[in-house]
């Protein structure tokens, strides 16, 4: 599949005495769709923050799309599309403004804008209510629009962080055709959810617990080799190995 | 019984949140000192070191005696000395000067003469307060020589006034400031504080799980307003130690009264924030009026500064209901001139007539639902 | 047996958006009753009209067989409650946030310690520790304990496990089912259709309307067509292939493999089986399954462009 375009060696970051990620080494290929599991609390958004170059290492080496995140963060943030459940979205504004608000942020210029605008629009079949605020839109359409948003400069990779958190399971499998789409076109996809279903359908995933990646396969491999029937049983075995939390 | 256990628990909790929270407690005791300091300190009537340039044309003894007079009372400092009354401009425009004096030719003759004389004072009117000030104060210098000059000559008699000011003989601003300082800091910090302390609640969500208890809305109200009363009195206490020893304000009546009527404007201002909080979701909200909707006509039209009697009728009527006007009144007749209890009756009244209706509104707007 | 929450017709609008339209149920005593939907369902709204902090525009709903108008007050004393978003204080410690809920219902947290034991002994490491420093899994169960001190006869718990983990959510749902031992009625909501198997009946919401009432069996029984469940080594390719199908019915990706029925009831798996062999795939099995909840409740959904445009 080529060039990796992430790579971590030994990247760890500590908070005083904590280590929330310790010593994680890992590569993602160009058009892989890369599903980053772990429980809550077991380091998985400080490492995305590494990644997107939102937060400095303590030690160790990652380049994400050929840029070093200790010192060229800033071209990392032009080289790469971000959507959470949290933020995406602007939702007193139309889905229209939206992108073209959007569209100014990542240094399109204003004629792609307008073009691309029209042909995102009309592929989410969005031009009827493109210009009604936002809040009026159902949640699965808001995400599809969030995510198109986020591939609007056309990015080498997008981070999507829990992107189908409470959404039908109708939209979320809508949802998955574009991380398809995308990732078909070349473009890689690193996302995280707590859906243990959705994590069958990356082409790998790692299981973060701990502050360490516990397990990194694809999944029909990962639950060979663990013996169990779903990725529900995995994660649980990996995760909570005795009982009682760990945090 | 078991009622009393769980507003004592509510209490104990509003504690752990102005003590954990430290820009809560900053703001609480921080605030006030500072601001008291600040302004006490800032804002002062008196001005000190007038730059002032004199056009002497007469040169002669009297210019020369008044001259002498007006730079030896300190409050001004020669920085030139013009040759003609065109220079003026120049020196204004440049800020070098804020007044000038100017002497026509021949003042000594003409006094000796006439028993008057023709001196201009020109400020610079830009700053108009300033202005005022020292033109007052360079007329009764020139005033203060001509009356001495007179008996000397033994020339014109007139009447000449002789001012007291009662209970402030210095004139002191500071004894204007504190008492509106008090009323305005105990007004802003006890009706933040509450205002805050709800939203919060209702943003974060743990509103709606009270609401859902045994909880009674009145012991959610009173529960939030006990800590912050009993905090606030820390900084009525604080307030008059800093305005005595600091500033050397003089209380010259009963302490205690003086304590007991900031404890009534306290919980006043308590009940406006609790009402406040009732009327708004958000605490950017609820901190936008109770700092914007409070701190102007605090400061305005409580009589802090302008004199509620040269307002124009319409800004005097609403004046009566900003509370602070009246624990105004009442702090300068405590403090200022040893008033007691009887003659602040009314003022007493008013404040409680206001808490008891801001109560009672919060009560009823309180919303036992959300919507 | 006696009826915990009753529900009749009951309809709810904010401004222009229908939140709950006509909306009956009921819930049983002892059961552990799920409201099933997504974000926007009216869920929540539900839950705050049980609750008794907002009013339904018309219907009626009764809870523990009291008024949710005109009996508030009596409601709030005997139901527990746990709101969507994190209601805690975050600037308290674990074990203040549980005294001062057991205060403002008059109790101890000793009087009824039994019933949050198992519970909260797994938070006793943590219980200095403020509430806002704790993981999604610890805080879900920490406000667990909040709403169960003082006893209530009716847990209302609107989307307990949404942001948790896989496995803490399995945890929550074991602790729900020992609660539901001790004859305390639950009413929870999630947007985890794997949970609905854990509920003795379920409820599916979308767009204010329920779709349907029923136990997790009853409900599958919705769904009629014959499922298979297709495999191959690309699912993308597998994906679009089979939409492309000139018999294709429904075409979800489930799991490791894709859920798929046929329009038309003579079509045949070999058919099918050729021509994806033929589109060059590799690894295809076809096999006849069982629907789920989530088979079910997606046919019975409307789909976005129903829901946008019409």
């Amino acid at each position: 599949m080529g060039e990796p375009v992430i790579h971590t060696e030994q990247l760890t970051r500590t908070f005083g005495e904590f280590r929330a990620v310790d010593a994680i080494s890992f590569s993602v290929d160009s058009g892989e769709v890369f599903g980053f599991l772990g429980a809550n609390g077991a380091g998985k958004t400080t490492a995305m923050k590494m990644l997107t170059g939102l937060l400095l290492p303590t030690s160790g080496k990652a380049s994400v799309a050929g840029f070093d995140v200790f010192s060229e963060t800033e071209s990392i943030k032009k080289n790469i599309g971000y959507m959470s459940q949290r933020f995406s979205l602007y939702d007193d504004l139309t889905a229209r403004e939206n992108i073209r608000f959007f569209g100014g942020v990542y240094g399109l210029s204003s004629s792609t804008i307008k073009e691309k605008s029209e042909a995102l629009l009309a592929s989410l079949d969005l031009l009827a209510v493109a210009d009604s605020r936002l809040s009026d839109l159902p949640l699965g359409w808001k995400q599809k629009l969030a995510f198109s948003v986020a591939l609007l400069h056309e990015p080498k990779i997008v981070f999507l962080d829990e992107p189908t958190g409470g959404v039908d399971p109708l939209t979320r499998r809508r949802f998955w055709d574009m991380i398809y789409e995308a990732a078909d076109r070349g473009i890689t996809v690193f996302v995280t959810t707590h859906y243990m279903d959705e994590a069958e359908y990356c082409d790998r995933v790692s299981i973060m617990v701990n502050g360490r990646i516990a397990a990194l396969e694809t999944p029909a491999a990962m639950k060979e080799s663990f013996g169990v029937t779903t990725m529900d049983e995995l994660f649980i075995r990996l995760v909570r190995p005795g009982s009682g939390e760990t945090t | 019984m078991k009622e009393w256990s769980s507003f004592v628990g509510f209490v104990i909790k509003e504690f752990y949140h102005i003590f954990r929270d430290r820009r809560t407690a900053a703001i609480l005791f921080g605030m006030p000192v500072i601001q008291l300091l600040l302004f006490g300190y800032a804002i002062r009537n008196e001005v000190q070191e007038v730059k002032i340039g004199i056009a002497d044309l007469s040169r002669d003894a009297v210019s020369q005696a008044i001259t002498d007079k007006l730079l030896s009372s300190g409050t001004f400092v020669l920085v030139e000395n013009l040759k003609s009354p065109s220079e003026l401009e120049e020196a204004f425009g440049s800020g070098a000067m804020s007044e000038a004096v100017v002497f026509e030719p021949a003042s000594g003759r003409e006094i000796q003469r006439e028993g008057s004389i023709d001196i201009q004072v020109i400020t610079d009117g830009s700053d108009p307060n300033v202005s005022r000030i020292i033109t007052g104060y360079t007329a009764s210098v020139i005033r203060d020589y001509l009356s001495e000059a007179a008996t000397a000559l033994d020339a014109p008699k007139g009447v000449v006034p002789v001012p007291l000011m009662m209970f402030n003989p210095g004139l002191k601003s500071v004894y204007l400031f504190v008492p509106g300082l008090m009323a305005l800091i105990l007004m802003l910090v006890s009706a933040l504080m509450t205002s805050i302390s709800i939203t919060r609640e209702k943003e974060s969500g743990t509103m709606e799980v009270l609401l859902v208890s045994s909880l009674r809305p009145i012991q959610i109200i009173v529960g939030k307003v006990v800590p912050y009363f009993l905090l606030s009195f820390i900084n009525v206490v604080s307030i008059l130690a800093i305005a005595s020893l600091v500033f050397g304000v003089p209380c010259r009546g009963s302490v205690l009264l003086l304590m007991v009527e900031s404890l009534l404007f306290i919980m006043t201002a308590l009940s406006l924030g609790m009402f406040i909080s009732t009327i708004t979701s958000s605490q950017q909200v609820a901190m936008m009026i109770s700092l914007g909707g409070l701190l102007l006509p605090t400061i305005l039209l409580s009589g802090f500064i302008f004199p509620v009697a040269s307002m124009p009728l319409p800004l005097q009527v609403i004046s009566n209901v900003i509370p602070a006007k009246w624990y105004l009144i009442i702090v300068r007749a405590i403090m200022l001139k040893g008033a007691g209890f009887s003659v602040l009756l009314q003022e007493t009244l008013v404040l409680v007539a206001m808490t008891v209706v801001l109560i009672a509104a919060s009560l009823r707007n309180f919303s036992e639902r959300l919507q | 047996m006696k009826t915990a929450v009753q529900v009749e017709g009951v309809t709810k609008t904010f401004k222009t958006l229908t939140a709950l339209s006509n909306v009956s149920l009921s819930v049983h005593e002892g059961e552990l009753f799920g409201i099933i939907g997504a974000d926007g369902a009216g869920k929540t709204t539900l839950f705050r009209i049980l609750c008794t902090l907002m009013l339904a525009d018309e219907g009626e709903a009764e809870v523990l067989g009291l008024d949710t108008l005109k009996e508030y007050r009596s409601i709030r004393s005997r139901i527990g409650y746990m709101p969507g978003r994190f209601s805690l204080y975050t600037d308290l410690s674990v074990e203040e946030n549980l005294k001062f809920f057991a205060t403002v219902f008059n109790t101890t947290v000793e009087e009824n310690y039994e019933l949050i034991a198992d519970i909260y002994i797994q938070l006793e490491p943590f219980k200095k520790r403020m509430a806002g420093q704790l993981s999604g899994g610890m805080k879900q169960k920490l406000a667990l304990c909040c709403a169960l001190i003082h006893r209530p006869d009716l847990l209302l718990l609107d989307e307990p496990t949404t942001g948790v983990d896989a496995v803490s959510r399995r945890e929550f749902w074991q602790m729900l089912g020992r609660l539901k031992e001790q004859g305390i009625t639950i009413l929870v909501s999630t947007p985890y259709m794997d949970e609905a198997s854990l509920c003795d009946r379920v409820a599916f919401l979308q767009d204010g309307t329920i779709l349907a009432v029923d136990t997790p069996v009853g409900i599958n029984r919705l769904f009629t067509a014959p499922l298979f469940a297709v495999r191959a080594n690309d699912k993308h390719k597998l994906l679009t292939r089979l939409r492309s199908y000139p018999y294709a019915g429904s075409v979800y990706a489930f799991g490791s493999s894709v859920h798929y029925t046929l329009s038309r009831a003579t079509a045949s798996i070999e058919e099918l089986e050729r021509y994806l062999l033929e589109s060059g795939l590799q690894g295809v099995t076809i096999e006849k399954i069982e629907p789920g909840i989530e088979d079910t409740f997606m046919a019975l959904m409307k789909t976005d462009n129903e829901r946008l445009h019409g």
